[in-house]
């Protein structure tokens, strides 16, 4: 075996293993879940239960914290999307120092740990009298998730040809229809995988929302207060529900995936053997028919 | 700028001049200068609020300066944020290499979903995920004491082990990614014509494939630095007696104390460490910060 081969097997063996970190940890904690000990372990194995799931299903708190979740993420999804949009196409359109300035400030909150942006979130509404709360910890992670949500769109227009507003300007288009049927549709795969990030980015945040919540409780956070006081497999329970899911969507979408590849390459095929069948004398095309008939 | 107003008309110019901005000064520039404000003032009680005592002083710096445990504790974050950071990019580099030049390009969207599943399963879940591993009685002690690579059960949970374990693992992927995109920028034919020139593989990834990634290993040492440095649930989750994380001392002032302006104090800090951090790694690597932020 010479060192290229070598070096490849090595690197080949590094990514398995570096899977099996990765997933490992996760199906430890969710197996854990289904055993029947006090603690979340997996070892050693006190038997089946699905105890954790009954006690998880009957904890109000947790479910109230959880539509909270889902509330606070849509609404995050609502504000950050106009603000990142406009912010992508105000700032394609300056140049020079401005746009290194703006750019700058439009970043900074992705650079920023989430601490400092939970406590100056709370402190800035707080002189204006504006109390902690859940509608706090909204505004906060929309300051970081908006400057997601302003980099894919903008990575976007990088695409756009500004010629086809001006046709439509020039077509008799009103300033509202430039922007809804050419530029909002251009950018629809960014907007969407910018709603996507932003209900993730804001069901996940813990920082933020800790220092913004006052008394009210998200999952994420909610789940934190839990495992740092008394934890229970019930925890183990909730993550094994959402790793599932989490499987199933990439199952789905991968599955979605080779369907829509395999779909595509067939197309191709078909038309290059079109385009042969078509290129191909009549003689020679009858010829490898009777051939192929043979 | 003229151009957005010709394209779009009056209304909507207003709106993608006013989202940002409401966005960068009521959710990003204010707060932080609030937050500067506030770690100024000393903590007063409501009655002497405007008097006398109310003025600016840096007593909340001093605070800070004059407790060897607090400055103690701070450089210890800084100094394992930047282990955490230097071990995930020795992880990261081999696989993102992989990913973009040496696997088959229809495996890779395969091999990134396997490698999202942990990244939307939530930071909180993650970091709880080697809770469970790591505990004294927990399966890893028990693998590694079954195949007998261990006489007895090792505690890892102590000093800064576990807190440096659970954050290399939450935040591996935020250096994974950037890389990623970098290398995967790189053409191909550079490393063959390296390869046919008779470069070894050391010299190719040191003077061709590193170079030019980087932009990402910038971007990646940012993020990572600032999620391990800004970091709250890992610490809390995974921290033995003799490792405390600067976070925990916000929260101790926000929380325990509810003395906001020390605390705000504390966060500045933080956020200076992350500027300092961030302007070092765009000189260190001759980076502007559009390439770092991407």
């Amino acid at each position: 075996m010479d060192a290229r081969a070598l070096s490849r097997l090595l690197i080949k063996v590094y990514v398995g293993i570096f899977l099996v970190y990765m997933l490992a940890p996760l199906i430890v904690m969710g197996v854990a879940a289904l055993n029947n000990s006090r603690f979340p372990s997996v070892y050693p194995w006190a038997g089946f239960t699905d105890r954790w799931f009954v006690d998880l299903w009957n904890d109000d708190r947790m479910l109230h914290a959880a539509s909270n979740t889902v509330f606070i993420a849509l609404a995050v999804v609502a504000i950050s999307i106009p603000i990142g949009t406009a912010a992508a196409i105000l700032i394609n359109s300056v140049q020079g120092r401005f746009r290194s300035f703006l750019y700058g400030v439009m970043v900074a909150p992705i650079l920023t740990p989430g601490a400092v942006i939970g406590i100056s979130t709370l402190l800035f509404w707080n002189n204006f009298d504006v109390p902690a709360g859940l509608h706090l910890s909204t505004l906060g992670q929309c300051s970081f998730i908006s400057a997601y949500v302003m980099l894919l769109v903008l990575a976007r227009l990088q695409t756009f040809d500004p010629a086809l507003e001006e046709a439509a300007l020039d077509l008799g288009a009103s300033n509202a229809q430039v922007m809804r049927r050419i530029m909002i549709p251009h950018l629809y795969p960014a907007i969407g995988a910018g709603a996507l990030i932003a209900f993730f980015q804001s069901a996940e945040n813990f920082n933020i929302t800790l220092f913004t919540k006052g008394n009210s409780d998200t999952l994420t956070v909610y789940v934190g207060s839990k495992v740092r006081s008394g934890i229970t497999p019930t925890i183990n329970a909730l993550a094994l529900m959402l790793i599932a899911l989490t499987v199933i969507g990439a199952i789905t979408y991968e599955v979605l995936r080779r369907r829509a590849e395999r779909h595509e390459r067939e197309l191709t095929e078909q038309k290059e053997r079109d385009e042969v069948m078509a290129t191909q004398p009549m003689t020679v095309r009858t010829a490898s028919a009777t051939a192929s008939g043979s | 700028m003229r151009d957005i107003l010709r394209r779009y008309g009056s209304t909507l110019t207003c709106f993608i001049v006013t989202l940002p901005a409401f966005w960068l000064l009521a959710l990003v520039v204010l707060p932080y200068m609030i937050l500067f404000e506030y770690s100024l003032k000393p903590m007063l009680p409501v009655d002497q609020l405007g008097g006398p005592n109310d003025v600016y002083g840096i007593g909340n710096y001093l605070t800070f300066f004059t407790s060897p445990i607090h400055i103690r504790i701070f450089f210890l974050t800084v100094f394992f944020s930047s282990v955490v950071t230097v071990i995930c990019l020795v992880l990261s580099y081999p696989l993102a290499f992989f990913l973009a030049k040496v696997a088959k390009p229809h495996n890779v969207p395969t091999l990134f979903m396997i490698l999202l599943i942990p990244l939307w399963v939530s930071e909180i879940l993650r970091s709880f995920a080697w809770f469970v591993v790591l505990s004294f009685h927990g399966p890893l002690n028990a693998l590694l004491g079954g195949i007998g690579v261990i006489a007895d059960p090792v505690r890892w949970i102590s000093g800064f082990n576990g807190v440096m374990i659970g954050l290399v693992y939450t935040y591996v992927l935020f250096m994974l990614f950037p890389i990623y995109n970098a290398i995967q920028a790189l053409d191909s034919h550079q490393i063959e014509a390296a390869e046919d020139l008779g470069a070894p593989a050391w010299r190719i990834h040191w003077r061709v494939v590193i170079p030019h990634s980087k932009p990402g290993i910038a971007s990646g040492c940012v993020m990572v630095f600032m999620l391990s440095a800004g970091s709250i649930i890992v610490p809390s989750l995974l921290a033995s007696p003799g490792s405390r994380w600067f976070t925990e001392i916000v929260q101790q002032w926000m929380f325990e104390a509810q003395d906001w302006n020390t605390g705000s104090a504390y966060a500045f800090l933080l956020l200076v460490l992350c500027t300092v951090f961030v302007t070092l790694m765009m000189r260190l690597f001759k980076v502007r910060l559009a390439d770092i932020a991407k």
